[in-house]
């Protein structure tokens, strides 16, 4: 596929590879921002083949891995109780609730329906009238236009029977959440492609400016990846703190303006709670006032910041957190491989497709014990 | 969950508002349907990237053959030996650009 394939050719890799090893002098660690990036990278046996002195550190950018329990207890409640049509992404299905996941409440009768498009969740709140249909809104920037759109859409198609439960992230907060934490070991970023593709790159300015460290705009396929990794490395050995647009051919610097304006004008910034981090302040979306007729939380009476009582039932086991910011890899968790797999995950990285987790699990057989 | 997908943009329906702009998008052969309400400037051969749906960005050509051109360079220079003074990783550093005329200028 054009602008896909040439971009696993394996001559490439070996030069980029070969470039890297004698580029590196001494032991970085990089954070590749998004779970698509760390997908990428395990499921194409890159993180095997780079040279010892580069430590991959899989960030938070995995939407599902950092919906906080309470979420998942709420769209399990809406479905169950409230007799709606929930719809999904289908990586949401399988994590782990307090009581349960969506596919068990769908076991039990509930009406849990994957989509692969927002504008699907609309189709079907115009073709059933009758039925009150909520969206479970969730993901980064990448995501948060295409889920604002549907609300103008569902307005323009007048219709009262559709809304969302948001729980979108921000990509910056968790960033600056991670290089705040004084344990972080991360001296450089691959920043997510495609939410730069949205949002642009001089967001990360300051954040370059703030920290000191490199910051790569960063693709999914091997040669961007290893591209990145080299352009990170390269800044890391010349002590310069850059930002540099390595996917040069999806992301423009001023971003998208109209996917911008689409995701503005319905959703403003709040305070979010982030699965195995904690609450990172103005890191989530929620829906404005304006549009209340379409906000599940206000239509059913839910209260968002839910008590903690549910994020401390979240604890048990699951050492998310440790993954997520960098300090343990995957199979350095007790439970991994054991108590903790696909099939009986603790915590949504072993659910998610994204999940650092459950590529390791899966590609990597989990005995990558690197420190 | 941000995965997005590079299609070629066969047909745009005429009819569109600033919600939608419908269109026929082929994935190596299957074709959806899209919206390019997000990129109003993208004509029929074009490539987008798709995520749920919606096209979020013209493929910029140009810039994919730049890309390639370097990549193909960096392998002469390294098998020549010396190291080349280029800015790491990228053909040119990409500080504050004016936007290339036609391109994934939105």
């Amino acid at each position: 596929m054009k602008h896909l394939t040439e971009y696993r050719d394996a001559r490439l890799v070996k030069r980029l590879l070969e470039r890297l090893r004698k580029t590196v002098s001494k032991k970085w660690h990089i954070m590749e921002v998004c779970g698509g990036q760390t997908h990428g990278l395990v499921r194409h046996g890159i993180l095997d083949m780079l040279p010892p002195e580069i430590s991959m550190i899989h960030g938070p950018g995995c939407p599902v891995c950092v919906t906080p329990v309470s979420h998942i207890d709420t769209a399990v409640s809406l479905a169950l109780d409230h007799n709606v049509i929930l719809c999904s992404f289908g990586d949401m299905l399988r994590v782990p609730g307090s009581s349960g996941s969506l596919l068990q409440a769908r076991a039990q009768g509930a009406d849990v329906r994957v989509v692969y498009a927002p504008y699907e969740a609309v189709q079907l709140a115009q073709q059933q009238p009758d039925r009150e249909v909520v969206f479970f809104a969730v993901g980064f920037e990448t995501t948060a236009p295409a889920n604002a759109l549907s609300v103008l859409q569902a307005h323009q198609l007048g219709l009262k029977n559709y809304s969302l439960l948001t729980a979108h992230v921000l990509v910056p907060p968790a960033m600056t959440a991670i290089m705040s934490d004084p344990e972080t070991r991360v001296n450089a970023f691959l920043a997510a492609g495609h939410v730069c593709a949205v949002t642009g790159m001089q967001v990360y300015e300051p954040f370059v400016k703030r920290w000191q460290v490199p910051v790569v705009v960063t693709g999914f396929e091997p040669v961007d990846l290893l591209q990145g990794i080299c352009t990170a490395a390269e800044l890391l050995e010349s002590s310069r703190a850059e930002l540099v647009n390595q996917y040069r051919r999806a992301v423009h610097p001023e971003g998208n303006p109209f996917a911008i304006k689409t995701a503005d004008a319905v959703f403003e910034k709040s305070l979010r709670e982030w699965r195995g981090i904690g609450e990172i302040p103005e890191s989530g979306l929620r829906l404005r006032s304006v549009w209340s007729a379409f906000d599940a939380f206000q239509k059913f009476g839910i209260n968002p910041e839910l008590p903690a009582a549910s994020t401390a039932a979240q604890q048990q086991q699951c050492r998310s957190g440790e993954v997520m910011k960098g300090l343990i890899k995957p199979a350095q968790c007790q439970y991994f491989g054991t108590g903790c797999t696909p099939e009986t995950p603790l915590g949504a990285p072993m659910v998610s497709s994204e999940g650092a987790c459950a590529a390791y699990y899966q590609y990597v057989g989990g005995w990558h014990h690197e420190s | 969950m941000c995965l997005a997908i590079p299609g070629k943009v066969l047909s745009v329906s005429p009819v569109a508002d600033e919600v939608n702009r419908p269109a026929v998008v082929s994935f190596g052969g299957i074709r959806r349907d899209v919206n390019l309400c997000f990129v109003p400037q993208a004509q029929p051969g074009d490539y987008v990237l798709v995520h749920v749906g919606v096209a979020l960005s013209v493929v910029d050509e140009a810039e994919a053959e730049e890309t390639f051109r370097y990549l193909k360079q960096i392998g002469e220079l390294d098998e020549l030996g010396p190291e080349s003074e280029e800015a790491p990783g990228s053909p040119a550093p990409q500080k504050a650009r004016p936007a290339p005329p036609k391109s994934a200028q939105a």
